[in-house]
């Protein structure tokens, strides 16, 4: 199994190639990595790329669903916010 | 040679594609993952394979054999990475089909435009999750999460989990969580007994055409016994406590119509829970191309699984939620069609056995309206916007409306990331519940004419199509 390292908001998280950065991230212990407009946190709610609630920013592209993306070593996720009233 | 369009490569898709080209046409299978299986056989990907991976799965040597009869077609091309984002209608023939190919939600995709002379959408289904307070808070995922986690990753939502919910999915979701280590708490499952039985025990001879099924199904049950985890009936999670996850779940008795029985509460410490109400066929590209819906939200097909729309076809938990062996059947016949065939008289056979099979499933366990009791004015409904129970009940009853068109334009229930994926059925059934008279346009919120967001670069570069210079 071949390891890769990806950087999420300037930290170093370990994970397996192949793993979505969804998996990379709940497997570092992490639940929430976005916040609503209302500013309620959100994780994983349906793994399968339909409800939009893990969406996280990956090498500067907003809006990227961390349970469909494959991590890729070396990859820089940001988490986001959606906009606020 | 009939060039015949699949899109959605699980079990249906693949039955169809197979059963296309034994009937002489050229396919194209467009999945959006980058191997087939669909969710139903979904695994670890290619580099990270697990030599035990049979044991996860039912039929895995069924699959495989599926999968290499595919590959070693060469009439058959399978595009992986291909996210169909939307369809144009046109008279008398099937829609042109718009697809971007690359990563999930990334940019400078290939944009590819198909002209098929039959399409058969083979799209499956997403699940239903009923709202209660604290459901949105992280650490509360959908059943479905944790076994595609499970599955195709090998990671666990949490260390002692509860899964609740109705239906049998809920059995293979805890035997996948059982695989990776995590401690699983309790079942909850909302129908009550009589409601099971209302729907398993009658004409039990009926079961025994679909005892594939039902061994399935015991053989999880052996193992919840077997581990002493308690699988209790006519109960559900009516609240997730947590500050920035889920840290308990409170569990209440139900009625007959599953609303909770007061002073029944039980507080259970977990650190997730898995929640699973049932399945919605995912219409998205059905009902873009026109083809008639049901009242169900299910596409409606004809004995040859044709549309209302010539040339388009539909398999599986797009024409009713029915599991596997619905789906192979369906997309035998939907295959054999599409080229211009006819159907084996064993397909037509198994599809008549697994319909029987699932509206038995429908009985058991299908919703009662009881649930909304278990929503306070505060819960988050449509979890993108952040609507509550109560904004949309005080909007239906200030506004009077039963424009469902209004009402989420009002509330904006339905308008947010999901475009309705999550929240659209409920929102619909608590507005109805609101004027007690019904909405003048049901299954509005499973209108999207944009079945998955494109960025808009790719959008105007999507004129530029590399397959079919010919087209617009």
């Amino acid at each position: 199994m071949t390891r890769i390292r990806i950087e999420v908001d300037g930290d170093q998280v370990p994970g397996l190639a192949g793993q979505t950065i969804a998996a990379v991230l709940l497997a570092d212990g992490r639940a929430a990595w976005r916040r609503t407009r209302t500013g309620r946190p959100r994780g994983v709610f349906c793994g399968i790329g339909a409800c939009f609630d893990c969406l996280v920013t990956v090498n500067g592209l907003r809006d990227v669903r961390a349970c469909q993306r494959r991590a890729a070593d070396g990859d820089k996720v940001d988490l986001q916010e959606d906009d606020r009233d | 040679m009939t060039e015949v369009l699949v899109v959605g490569g699980g079990p249906a898709g693949m039955a169809a594609t197979l059963a296309a080209r034994r009937h002489g046409a050229r396919v194209v299978l467009l999945e959006a993952g980058d191997d087939v299986g669909g969710q139903y056989w979904r695994h670890l990907p290619h580099g990270r394979a697990d030599p035990g991976e049979r044991h996860w799965h039912h039929g895995w040597d069924r699959f495989l054999a599926l999968r290499a009869a595919l590959r070693d077609d060469a009439d058959c091309e399978i595009v992986t990475g291909a996210h169909v984002w939307s369809v144009d209608r046109r008279d008398g023939a099937p829609p042109l089909v718009h697809v971007v190919v690359g990563e999930p939600d990334g940019q400078g995709r290939e944009p590819r435009t198909y002209d098929p002379a039959a399409l058969v959408l083979a799209t499956g289904a997403y699940e239903r999750t009923l709202p209660f307070p604290g459901w949105d808070l992280p650490g509360v995922f959908t059943a479905g999460a944790a076994q595609a986690l499970a599955k195709g990753e090998r990671v666990a939502v949490g260390r002692r989990v509860l899964v609740a919910g109705a239906g049998p999915f809920l059995l293979p979701v805890v035997s996948g969580l059982l695989r990776i280590g995590t401690e699983v708490a309790e079942v909850v499952e909302a129908a009550r007994p009589a409601q099971l039985a209302a729907g398993w025990a009658t004409r039990p001879w009926e079961l025994l055409a679909a005892r594939r099924k039902a061994g399935e199904l015991a053989g999880y049950a052996r193992e919840l016994a077997a581990r002493r985890i308690p699988y209790r009936t006519g109960a559900a999670v009516v609240a997730a406590h947590g500050t920035d996850r889920v840290e308990a779940v409170t569990v209440a008795r139900l009625t007959r119509q599953w609303a909770p029985v007061p002073g029944t509460e039980r507080r259970i410490e977990v650190d997730a829970v898995c929640v699973s109400h049932g399945f919605l066929p995912r219409t998205e590209l059905a009902t873009a191309a026109g083809c008639a819906v049901g009242a169900d939200g299910a596409v409606t097909v004809d004995a040859r699984q044709l549309t209302s729309v010539p040339g388009v076809l539909t398999a599986g938990e797009l024409t009713g939620i029915g599991g596997v062996d619905l789906a192979l059947a369906e997309g035998e016949i939907a295959g054999s069609v599409a080229a211009g065939g006819t159907p084996a008289p064993g397909a037509v056979r198994e599809r008549a056995v697994f319909r029987r099979f699932a509206a038995r499933l429908a009985a058991a366990h299908g919703i009662r309206p009881g649930w909304q009791a278990w929503l306070d004015d505060g819960t988050v409904v449509c979890r993108c916007e952040d609507v509550t129970a109560g904004a949309l009940r005080r909007t239906a009853e200030l506004t009077g409306s039963r424009g469902l068109r209004s009402l989420k334009l009002t509330t904006r229930a339905g308008l947010g990331l999901c475009q309705g994926r999550t929240c659209g059925r409920t929102v619909e059934d608590l507005l109805t519940g609101a004027d007690g008279v019904g909405l003048l346009d049901p299954g509005r919120t499973a209108h999207r004419p944009i079945a998955i967001p494109v960025r808009l670069g790719e959008l105007s570069d999507s004129t530029r199509t590399r397959n079919r210079e010919d087209l617009p």
